[in-house]
């Protein structure tokens, strides 16, 4: 066995200090080597999808996947949380008299933040995770090597109809999460906490812009992207076995998840400084 | 270095060979080989799977590749036609650098070859017609009833009913898939075919049908074949020229990954132990490695 890398060896003889070095040294490259990766990865998809129309026939099934079948699960998560929202802020409202305000709080953090983020964590854990597994199993059955061997690109032929399908039917499903939770968070308000339904309307209206709608919509598509990139790059470099697609299938969904929050933080920023460029003023709940 | 240095012991064995499968070769006198890697190194995550193999097959040829589980024979195989990218070293194919072709052209290239993976990689969301019809749409203008009559045709070339067009994969036993690869592969008369243990796992009626198969193609047409194989019957039945392959990690980094590379016929008499013993089926020195590296 002479021929076996020496490393293991010299690993143990150095000291505790070169190893805790080694070890996050590795990590750190390993770290910055996936970035590059997924960014390569990401770059060849966008040349492929500027440069060839995606097949017809590989398009609608995805649609179908992203746009029909997560619709009703977006719808019934978006209608809890809304109720959810209304729970929480009512005593609080309450307390200092301004439980009819409810409506606006409610609906401004439904379609900045809850609808969008929902509706992409969801997909995320819907689609996301399905597309890694299904990817990660033609990679592993070698049905990824058989469609390059037949001239089609992997990447043309899966990955862009699914990044296509993800980025633009996203927006659809964070209106659906927009509008089930506002119907929630009324329903919960006016119907069983007994909120004036005139004032609560007055209020959404009165704080919710065009600009808040748009901006959820405009962070989803972002996070649309994010998840089919994700999932599809842990699906072409999945590990063998059943455990591999296992692996890529949750990895698919922690990665996109941690990423749609820290780009969510990261367009709030940049979102907020459009919103004090264009009007001058912060829009407030009293 | 321009041919992998082989240990001494084995040296002038691999060299006598090297001239009978010469004289035995009809086509490769003045033709420039069909598939030629030079010096090829392939690492996956800093672990050597193959280094510096040198291999040439000329057209025509039916070349199995032997060697036990694992030793890299698919990563060759994928070398040979761009799947994998050398760390080290090129592949020619019809004389083009593999790494040098663009994608039209390395589309083009792919035309004249077909893969039949070791499961044979069927796409699960197609039909079996979908699936063998596949080459011909992606490559060929053809209208939906000369794509039909192609396929069903090629379809009983392999033995398979009419029925089995419209079924899934999932559907089909083991041996029907290998022969819906086989047809796959098939259906656009590649040059050359490469078939990834195409009988492991399977029956032996069926390996033998199979191994007919492979030859009932080279009847047809002058065909290139590479042939990754543990079957012995198959490498004596169907290969003009047999090589075998030796794990990168128990070697030295001096000796030769190629231990054997010769006629099928030479295999028994090789001057090299380990080849006589994985032609028999002896595991030989290998029980005692193993209980040497449990011990470790
Ligand atoms: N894509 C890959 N990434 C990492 N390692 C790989 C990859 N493909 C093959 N290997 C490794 O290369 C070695 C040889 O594999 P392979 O060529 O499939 O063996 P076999 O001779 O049985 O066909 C194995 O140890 C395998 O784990
Ligand atoms: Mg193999």
């Amino acid at each position: 066995m002479a021929s076996v890398a020496p490393t293991d060896d010299s690993r143990s003889s150095d000291g505790p200090i070169t190893r805790w070095v080694t070890d996050w040294g590795t990590i750190v490259v390993d770290g910055l080597t996936m970035v590059g990766d997924i960014t390569l990865f990401a770059w060849q998809m966008c040349v492929w999808m500027f440069t060839r129309l995606p097949l017809q026939g590989t398009l609608l099934p995805n649609f179908y996947q992203v746009g029909v079948l997560s619709l009703p699960v977006v719808a019934l998560t978006g209608t809890f949380i809304g109720m959810v929202l209304a729970v929480q802020s009512y005593y609080q409202f309450a307390s200092i008299g301004l439980e009819s305000r409810l409506g606006g709080v409610i609906n401004m953090s439904l379609v900045r933040e809850l609808g969008p983020v929902l509706a992409a964590t969801m997909l995320a854990g819907r689609v996301g995770s399905a597309m890694a597994a299904v990817l990660g199993t033609m990679r592993v059955t070698e049905q990824i090597d058989a469609l390059e061997t037949m001239g089609a690109d992997p990447i043309h032929y899966l990955v862009v109809p699914r990044f296509l399908a993800c980025i633009l039917l996203i927006p659809a499903l964070t209106v659906m999460a927009d509008f089930m939770g506002i119907v929630g968070g009324y329903f919960y308000s006016v119907i069983i906490l007994g909120i004036d339904h005139a004032a609560y309307q007055t209020n959404s209206r009165e704080f919710v812009g065009g600009f808040d709608f748009f901006s959820g919509i405009f962070k989803s598509v972002f996070f649309g992207g994010v998840i089919a990139v994700v999932s599809c790059y842990r699906g072409f470099h999945c590990l063998p076995g059943a455990e591999g697609v296992g692996r890529a299938a949750t990895a698919a969904f922690v990665y996109s998840f941690v990423l749609i929050l820290a780009i969510d933080l990261v367009l709030n920023i940049l979102l907020d400084a459009i919103y004090f460029a264009l009007w001058q003023h912060s829009a407030t709940i009293l | 270095m321009t041919e992998p240095i082989a240990a001494p012991e084995f040296d002038e064995s691999r060299l006598s060979l090297r001239e009978s499968c010469g004289s035995s070769e009809p086509n490769d006198s003045n033709d420039a080989p069909l598939v030629e890697a030079d010096d090829v190194s392939v690492q996956f995550a800093g672990q050597s799977i193959l280094k510096e193999v040198t291999l040439r097959i000329p057209r025509g040829q039916t070349l199995a590749i032997i060697g036990e589980s694992g030793c890299g024979k698919t990563v060759l195989m994928k070398t040979l036609i761009g799947l994998v990218k050398p760390t080290s070293g090129r592949v020619l194919f019809d004389g083009n650098d593999l790494s040098s072709l663009n994608y039209a052209a390395l589309t083009e290239t792919r035309r004249r070859l077909g893969f039949v993976f070791q499961n044979a990689a069927l796409f699960d969301s197609m039909t079996i017609f979908q699936n063998v019809a596949f080459p011909l749409r992606q490559h060929e203008q053809l209208s939906p009833e000369e794509i039909e009559a192609e396929v069903m045709q090629r379809l009983a070339e392999v033995g398979l009913p009419d029925e089995v067009a419209r079924k899934r994969p999932a559907e089909l036993s083991g041996g029907m898939r290998k022969r819906v690869g086989l047809a796959r592969a098939l259906i656009l008369k590649p040059e050359l075919v490469l078939y990834d243990e195409p009988t492991t796992g399977l029956d032996p009626i069926m390996s033998d049908v199979i191994n007919e198969l492979i030859l009932s193609t080279r009847r047809k047409y002058p065909v290139t074949s590479v042939i990754v194989t543990h079957d012995m019957r198959t490498a004596r039945k169907v290969a003009d020229r047999v090589l075998m392959l030796f794990p990168r990690t128990r070697l030295r980094s001096d000796q030769s990954q190629i231990l054997f590379d010769g006629p099928p016929s030479q295999l028994e008499h090789a001057e090299d132990r380990r080849v006589r013993q994985f032609v028999r089926g002896e595991a030989g020195e290998r029980l005692m490695e193993l209980r040497a590296s449990q011990n470790e």
